[in-house]
């Protein structure tokens, strides 16, 4: 509580919160905001008709556009608030909102998966030192000796054949090249409170070993990682965006907002034409991580004021 | 020094050693079928040919052998045959190299000189409205996903405006050197115009190149920015710069001389990032602005499951940055002496 109060002190942290809270409401409102267009997968994007072009907002005002649709006056093919893309014709506010979801799945699923392993690697290795120590770090650096990005691609793109497209797929690229940071940092705070008395204390009262590292080490040492995992979120659902523009996120069709964006490349002579093709996937993207950027870096100088000014990559 | 240069350099091929065993790996993941191209540029249709090409390159022999006849094929440069290169992977990477090359290096300028710099001015103007605007700057520079920068520089200079162009280069430069008007040295546009004294290819080269290069450095701003910031508000506060204002220098020579050199010693250590950032970089780049580049090759093969393309794409990602760390490793340990003695 004290936490939500000092985080709202700030302006720049209260209005990652408010966006923050902004993106929560569009994602539980989903069903209410865009109601389903196929009945049975609502993440599969309303298509509307088959004009090879992107076309226009079928209003001039999109909230009052959204205000039709949430009232079931029209429905959303006549009013297509934000447009529609061009090849395939899927409707750029229901992809939008049923997308938010997907970006809140991606971002919290690779964080938090990417974080255990993370955890358990970095522990596991600063506990029991020695060989086991050395034999995890020189996982850690081959893992680190691939570009993120690149790496990921690589793997997404020979996971494919196996097990198909989509959002899975993807996500466990990102993961896989994505929990060696939480590794080395959650080392480095284990190895610090590894010395001090009280894990003494603990180990002479004759607890075992996993005791010692989950209820004694662990709890002292962790929130560093929390506060890197939090600010880490938005960058993944931009890296996740990034596979799903270049074509290696979730299936065609799937409310993405990497995928929405990726249509505006069929566009490129005409862009400023299909403005709408760009601006709106954009912008929910930008506003989406800007929100998770100030709330983490405030997060960040509350807990932990000795991360301040440090690199997060 | 050269003691810790020498250790450096004997941990290399153990490095790359890791790196290949990692790349076959993910080779390794791919169904028989798939790797099977490796060897063969047609791989057939029926499940007896397909057979007999399983076992004529022992795809189902254990795991090691396998490592050894690919580490053997990768020695003899055979990295197999890409379908959306239409020539062999190593050629294609030759092949599409330099024109990435060119990219990257005229990238590094921008971001080189406009993140330091900007560093700089707002670790002076701390908590003035300069270093606010740096750092709102920087922040929703940290938020802002390259590729939605990329998209909205076409849209408004290429698609409205018509003031820069996207691809490489003009058709006419492309006819000119069909025509043998215009020879290639390095395969670099920028460079071969100056070797060929054409300033008009040049300019036209610079033109195609403006874009790209903002989008490139654009990404490394934001973090170039952030470390020479909190190195810079380090520096200012030790003793030694303090000593040498009230010795009367002026504060342009403190400033640049004095805190600026030690200030760098961090930023240095983030060169390996920066390099990072740039292979990733110009992978969404090339493909936004056409840029008929490395990345461009590798997202096209990516999607249309020319694995092995994207694995030999990778497997030079990876080369260059274990040779990328390793200079800065050593060019670190020649700024800062206390590294040497660890």
């Amino acid at each position: 509580m004290k936490l939500l109060l000092r985080l709202c002190k700030n302006p720049l942290s209260l209005t990652g919160l408010i966006l923050l809270l902004f993106f929560v409401g569009v994602a539980i409102a989903a069903p209410w905001l865009a109601p389903p267009f196929w009945p049975r997968e609502p993440y599969r994007i309303a298509r509307c008709g088959f004009s090879p072009m992107p076309r226009p907002p079928g209003i001039d005002n999109p909230l009052r556009g959204i205000w039709l649709i949430v009232t079931r006056q029209a429905t959303i093919c006549q009013i297509r608030p934000f447009g529609t893309t061009g090849e395939g014709q899927y409707d750029i506010y229901y992809g939008l909102v049923w997308g938010t979801r997907t970006a809140f799945k991606v971002g919290l699923y690779i964080t938090g998966i990417s974080l255990v392993i993370g955890l358990l690697v970095g522990s596991v290795g600063a506990y029991f030192g020695r060989y086991v120590d050395e034999v995890l770090m020189r996982l850690v650096d081959v893992f680190m000796a691939f570009p993120f990005l690149v790496a990921a691609m690589t793997l997404a793109a020979v996971l494919q054949p196996t097990i198909g497209r989509g959002l899975v797929t993807a996500m466990i690229a990102l993961i896989v090249f994505g929990w060696m940071g939480y590794a080395r940092l959650i080392r480095g705070d284990i190895l610090s409170v590894k010395e001090r008395d009280f894990v003494q204390a603990a180990r002479a009262a004759g607890a075992g070993h996993l005791r010692i590292l989950f209820r004694h080490i662990l709890p002292n040492a962790i929130y560093p990682t929390l506060v890197m995992a939090s600010m880490d979120i938005g960058s993944y659902v931009i890296s996740f965006a990034a596979l799903s523009f270049l074509g290696l996120g979730a299936e065609v069709g799937y409310a993405d907002w990497g995928q929405i964006l990726s249509f505006a490349r069929n566009w490129i002579p005409r862009l400023h034409q299909y403005w709408w093709t760009v601006v709106y996937p954009g912008l929910a993207l930008i506003l989406f991580v800007l929100a998770w950027n100030l709330v983490g870096d405030a997060l960040r100088d509350i807990l932990d004021p000795r991360l301040r000014g440090r690199i997060m990559v | 020094m050269w003691a810790y240069i020498v250790r450096r350099l004997l941990l290399l091929p153990l490095l790359i050693f890791l790196v290949t065993l990692f790349v076959f790996g993910m080779y390794s993941l791919l169904p028989p079928k798939m790797r099977a191209s490796l060897y063969v540029q047609d791989v057939p249709k029926t499940s007896d040919a397909m057979q007999r090409i399983i076992e004529k390159y022992g795809l189902d022999q254990p795991i090691h052998i396998q490592y050894v006849r690919w580490m053997g094929n990768l020695l003899r440069g055979d990295l197999g045959w890409s379908r959306t290169a239409q020539r062999p992977v190593l050629e294609a990477l030759a092949h599409y190299f330099p024109a990435t090359v060119e990219l990257a290096l005229w990238a590094i300028i921008p971001v080189i000189f406009v993140g330091i710099w900007l560093g700089i001015l707002s670790a002076i103007h701390h908590n003035r409205t300069l270093d606010h605007t740096t750092r709102v700057f920087a922040l929703v520079g940290w938020s802002f996903p390259s590729y939605v920068y990329g998209l909205l520089l076409v849209m408004v200079f290429y698609a409205w405006l018509r003031w820069l162009p996207v691809g490489r280069v003009s058709d006419w430069v492309l006819r000119l050197e069909a025509a043998g008007g215009f020879r290639i040295y390095t395969g670099m546009y920028t460079i071969d115009a100056i070797l060929n004294g054409r300033a008009d290819v040049l300019a036209n080269a610079l033109r195609h190149l403006v874009m790209p290069i903002f989008t490139l450095a654009y990404i490394q701003w934001a973090l170039l920015l952030r470390i020479t910031r909190s190195s810079m508000l380090e520096t200012l506060r030790q003793e030694y710069v303090m000593t040498a204002r009230s010795k009367g220098l002026s504060e342009r020579v403190v400033v640049y001389k004095h805190a600026a050199r030690n200030a760098m010693i961090p930023v240095a250590t983030v060169a390996g990032l920066l390099l990072i950032g740039l292979l990733n970089g110009v992978v969404i780049t090339e493909t936004i602005f056409n840029y008929p580049g490395l990345g461009r090759w590798a997202a096209t093969a990516a999607t249309q499951l020319d694995t092995l393309g994207v694995l030999g794409f990778a497997l030079l990602n990876c080369g260059l940055l274990v040779l990328g760390n390793l200079f800065v490793d050593i060019l670190y340990a020649i700024i800062d002496p206390r590294i040497r003695l660890e």
